[in-house]
Formats: structure tokens, sequence, C-alpha cells
């Protein structure tokens, strides 16, 4: 059966994904001795879907979050994405290519770091790794050379190339693993948890890095991370899949108008209030002496404020939108987003 | 530069760096060698026996045999199914995979680099079985060690291509190496590890002549000590199935492909 082909012919597109699905075959097996003398006899499997009619496209130079809980099916996409695994059903094409068939002029253009997964050489300097890389992706020597050393200082590593692998910590072998993943400057990049597990510091150089190497060479990134600060500082558009299914594509500001129909009132009291008073102004979030925090629906926040102006006599008042950590977090911890699921 | 020089620079580079790891691991390496000592068990007993019996070899002849079969198997050993079942657990080999260039290619130089570091304390044994058993002593002749090293070369692909056909199997079970030891022990048994293939019932030699495992250790031992073989027969046979295995392998590669799944990664 000939699948339907997509348009690679739309200027600017680097990526494109249509009605992607995955479909793993998982053996069924019960726990325990009888289940494992079952399982030899009659062996059983069910059918689990991590990727569900998928569609979207990116434009290069692009920098796209894609944000769910664990098992929702990111990394299964970014695996499709990238040619590692072949869709159950559905198109993909990056860079007006079928990813799956990792052609060398493909492969040259992207790039799949996976915060979990290293590609150096554990036991020896990176420069070793490095070496190998400039070869196979046939950078001369001297170009080599030089990109080793630009991107070593950009990512604050210079010193550290000489040392085994093991030796370095988390966050220094991570910056390794970047500069070993982008020697070849690859245009379209898979990050797949780049910050997992490092501290607060390591976390912000590895941002730094990412907005500067995206706006240095253009490139298209599609970044996962569970960490919301990697989201919001460096991504304008994002993905929110959820078991399986895409159930937002848009702009990280426009979230909180579609997941959170609601503001948040933080009021500073003239006097003490109980909760049992102010939660005839809406939901307290919050009460810590006289700052209360309160959650009121979208459409009744002006008569709510109005009300608190005069019952409550506040010395100051703030209207926010509810932070997108708030609002993602549910999503990360799958729990899906309430009543606003899309 | 041609796309043979862009290989070949690659591939220098993973040889390089192997070797580095290779250098690293020496004492590993070094167990492993002292591992596959076998056949100087095997030159003691069989010695012995042609001492006291009546066998078609004398007792120094039989120690040579054995050395010669220490030799060729310490210079074809292949560990490529268990690195790469490894990586297909692990979920390592997407890495190998988004590379532009073939995983087997790391494999080999893994392999050349091993045995590059293995050589002197192949030598090393070699001349401990000649301080055991001075009869055994011998130098074979510029055209024997010319053939025996095509010999190795041609026995070293079959067994990496054998064994990296069946390490396709890991794209379907995660214990691929378990079924190649399956392979293995029918190779211990028909290679002439355990005794010359001429030892063996008549039924038996016939049996293993179907095989390329007598091709594989027990025809290059043999032109490595001077003894007539059929040097075109057992090139032709070792060079047909290294076609057959290599256009297998590339068979089951892509069909292996398209079930990977690239779990823990």
């Amino acid at each position: 059966m000939s699948r339907p082909q997509p348009d690679y012919k739309t200027p600017g597109m680097m990526l494109r994904a249509e009605h992607l699905t995955k479909t793993y075959r998982v053996a069924a097996k019960e726990p325990g001795v009888v289940g494992a003398l079952r399982h030899l006899v009659r062996r059983t499997y069910r059918e689990v879907q991590a990727v569900r009619d998928v569609s979207f496209s990116v434009e290069a130079g692009e920098f796209v979050g894609f944000v769910g809980a664990n098992g929702a099916g990111k990394t299964t996409t970014l695996k499709m994405l990238s040619g590692l695994i072949r869709p159950s059903e559905g198109t993909v094409s990056v860079s007006g290519q079928d990813p799956f068939r990792r052609q060398k002029a493909f492969l040259r253009q992207i790039t799949l770091v996976m915060g979990q997964k290293q590609q150096l050489i554990w036991d020896l300097p990176a420069q070793d790794s490095l070496r190998i890389n400039a070869a196979v992706y046939e950078i001369d020597p001297p170009e080599a050379k030089r990109r080793i050393g630009e991107l070593a200082e950009m990512l604050e590593v210079s010193s550290l190339l000489k040392q085994p692998v093991r030796k370095l910590s988390l966050g220094e072998r991570m910056k390794c693993e970047l500069l070993a993943a982008l020697l070849h400057r690859p245009q379209i990049l898979f990050l797949d948890e780049p910050t997992l597990g490092l501290d607060i510091n390591a976390q912000e150089a590895i941002r730094n890095f990412l907005r500067q190497y995206n706006q240095t060479f253009a490139a298209t990134v599609l970044l996962t991370s569970h960490y919301m600060a990697d989201i919001t500082a460096l991504c304008s558009r994002v993905l929110l899949i959820h078991e399986g299914q895409l159930i937002y594509d848009g702009a990280l500001a426009d979230i909180v108008q579609r997941f959170a129909p609601y503001r948040e009132l933080e009021i500073r009291l003239a006097e003490p209030r109980t909760s049992e008073e102010l939660e005839t102004f809406g939901e307290v979030a919050n009460l810590d002496g006289l700052s209360v925090r309160l959650i009121v629906d979208r459409s009744k926040v002006r008569d709510a404020v109005v009300r608190v102006f005069e019952e409550l006599k506040p010395t100051d008042l703030y209207v926010k939108e509810p932070a997108i950590e708030r609002i993602i977090g549910p999503l990360l911890k799958g729990q899906g987003l309430g009543p606003s699921d899309g | 530069m041609t796309r043979m020089r862009r290989f070949c620079r690659a591939f220098a580079a993973e040889l390089v760096t192997a070797f580095a790891l290779t250098t690293t691991y020496r004492a590993e390496l070094l167990l492993w060698a002292l591992s596959g000592t076998l056949p100087i068990i095997l030159m003691g007993v069989w010695s012995e026996a042609a001492r006291t019996g009546e066998m078609p070899y004398s007792p120094a002849e039989m120690a040579r045999y054995f050395v010669a079969v220490l030799f060729v198997r310490q210079m074809t050993f292949v560990w490529v199914i268990w690195e790469f079942e490894e990586q297909v657990v692990s979920g390592t080999l997407s890495h190998a995979l988004l590379r532009p260039i073939d995983p087997v290619w790391n494999y080999v130089a893994n392999h050349l680099a091993e045995r590059i570091v293995r050589l002197p304390i192949v030598f090393g044994l070699v001349g401990l079985c000649f301080a055991l058993y001075p009869s055994a002593i011998f130098v074979p002749s510029p055209s024997a060690i010319a053939l025996t090293i095509l010999a190795v070369l041609a026995s070293f692909t079959v067994r990496f291509a054998l064994q990296y056909t069946f390490a396709m199997m890991c794209f379907a079970t995660e214990r691929a190496s378990s079924v190649e030891g399956l392979s293995f022990a029918a190779f211990v048994f028909l290679s002439g590890m355990l005794a010359p293939l001429d030892l063996y019932p008549s039924w038996v030699a016939t049996l293993a002549g179907w095989t390329p495992f007598p091709y594989l250790i027990y025809v290059p031992a043999r032109i490595l000590i001077g003894e007539p073989v059929a040097i075109w027969h057992s090139f032709g046979v070792l060079t047909g199935w290294a076609v057959l295995l290599i256009v297998t392998q590339r068979c089951l590669w892509w069909w292996g492909l398209n079930r990977y799944t690239g779990m823990g990664a």
C-alpha cells in the first residue's frame, strides 16, 4: 500500500510529520513462576500505541519545545524524526528527506542528543571521540580543530577535552556531548532531555549555549525537557503531547489562554481575613498573613476586582496570568490538563 | 577527496581510537588471551597420547599442530556479537546508527586494534609452548608465513561474518549470543581445535567439510606447520562462505532495522 506523500516543497519547511503513529508489540507476561512458565509455552503480546496520529511541521530556524509526561510519546516521536525507527503509519519528512532511509546527506544534517545516553567513549578523553567524529563527518583536520576550539570556548570546556570522560562531572560531560554532537554543524537538532540531572548552573550554561547555537547557525531545534525553565527560556513554540496524542501546538504564551481559563489575583490586605471570608471572591490558592492569592475564573475577574476593592480595601492588588509551569506541571506529572484538556 | 580516501580517513580514525581504547584495557586483554589457551592443554594430552599409542602423528608433530592451532585461534578470535548485543539492549546502537558510516567498521576497527595489541601476548604464549615442548620448535618457511597470513585473514573474515550474522538475531531476541553458542559448539568440535580432523571418523570429517569450520582453524594451522593442504580449494571455500555470510548479514541487517525500537534510548 502506497503512503500519501507529504508536500516537501513548502518554502522554509524543515520538518513535517503527518499522521505519525507508532505501535509497539510488547510481550505480555504475568509475574511469578507460573507466569514465566505460561509465557514459555504460549507467548502473548499486546500492542501499545506510543504515538497516535501526530501531525505538525516546523520551519527552518524554529526552536520548538516538545512537552509531555514520561511515556507520553516524546522520545518515540524524536526517534521517528531522526530515522532511528520506522513509523507504523504516517509520513515524516526532515529537510525534504525520509529519515528512515538514513542517507549520508541526511545524517550530516541532523544530530540527536540524549541526556540519558552518551556517545563519548567513556574511558578515553573527549578529544578521541571528537577526532572520530571529525573524520566520519568528513571535516578537514584544520577546520575540525577550529570548530572544536570555537565550540569548546562557547561551552567553556577547552581545558576538559584531554581528560578521560569518566573523570568529568555530569554537567561537563553533557557539554562535551553537545560539542561532539554539534561538531559537524547540524542544521537540525533533536535534543532529548539534554539538561537531565544537571545542577542549575549547568542547566543555565547549556541553555545559553543552545540559544547561541540556534541564533548563530539558524538551526532548527526540537527540544524535550522535564525542566520547564528550559522550555520557557528557549522555546517560543510548544508541542504538548499526552498519551501519544498531540493536544496543543502553538505559541508558549497562548498556552495560558488555551489551558488556563482563570487569572490569579495577588492581594495585599489592609487587615487579616479568614479563608472563609475570602472564598466569596474566588478560590484561595494561598493565604499568608496579609498576603493572599486568589484563583478567579477569567470571565469573573472584573467583578471580583471591583468587589475586592469595595469590600476588602486592599493596600495592593495585581491581576496575573498563571505561571506556565503551573499549567504544564500537571501534564508533566501525567495528570493531563483537567477540564481544559484539548 | 575521493570517496575511498574519505572512508580510509574515517576508518583510520576509528582504528587509532580503538587502539587507544585497547591499550587502556590491556590487563583485561591479557586475561582474555590467557583464557584461550585450551590448545596448550590439548597439546599436552595429545602429545602424550601420540607417545604411548598408535597415531599418524609423532609427539613433536602433535605439539607443533597445537602450537599452530593456538596461534590461529588467538589471531582469529571474534567477539562482535557481545558488543552488538550490549549496544542493542542498552540502546547505544542508536548513536552508531545516526553516524554516516556503517557501525560494522567500528567493530572491525576494534577487532583489528585488539589484534595488534594481542600479538605480543600470542608470541609469548607460543614461546611458552616451545619452552614446555622444545621438540615442537619449528621455523615456518617464508611461503608458509605468507599463506598463513592470508589464511588467518580469510578465517577471521568468515568468523567475523558468521558471528555478526548471528548478532542480527539481537533484533528479535535480547540474547542472541546464547543462540550463537550452538554454532560455537560446532565450531570447537569441527574446526580441528580439539584434535586434528584426520583423527576423526571419516564421516565426521566429511560432515565437517560441508561447514566452514575446518577452514577456520585446521587448514590455517596445517599451512603454518607446512603440512599439505588443498590451498585453492580451501581459499575458494572460505571466499564462498564469506560472500554467503556477508549477503545474509546485509539482508538480516535491513530486516532488523525495521524491527529496531531503540529501547533504553
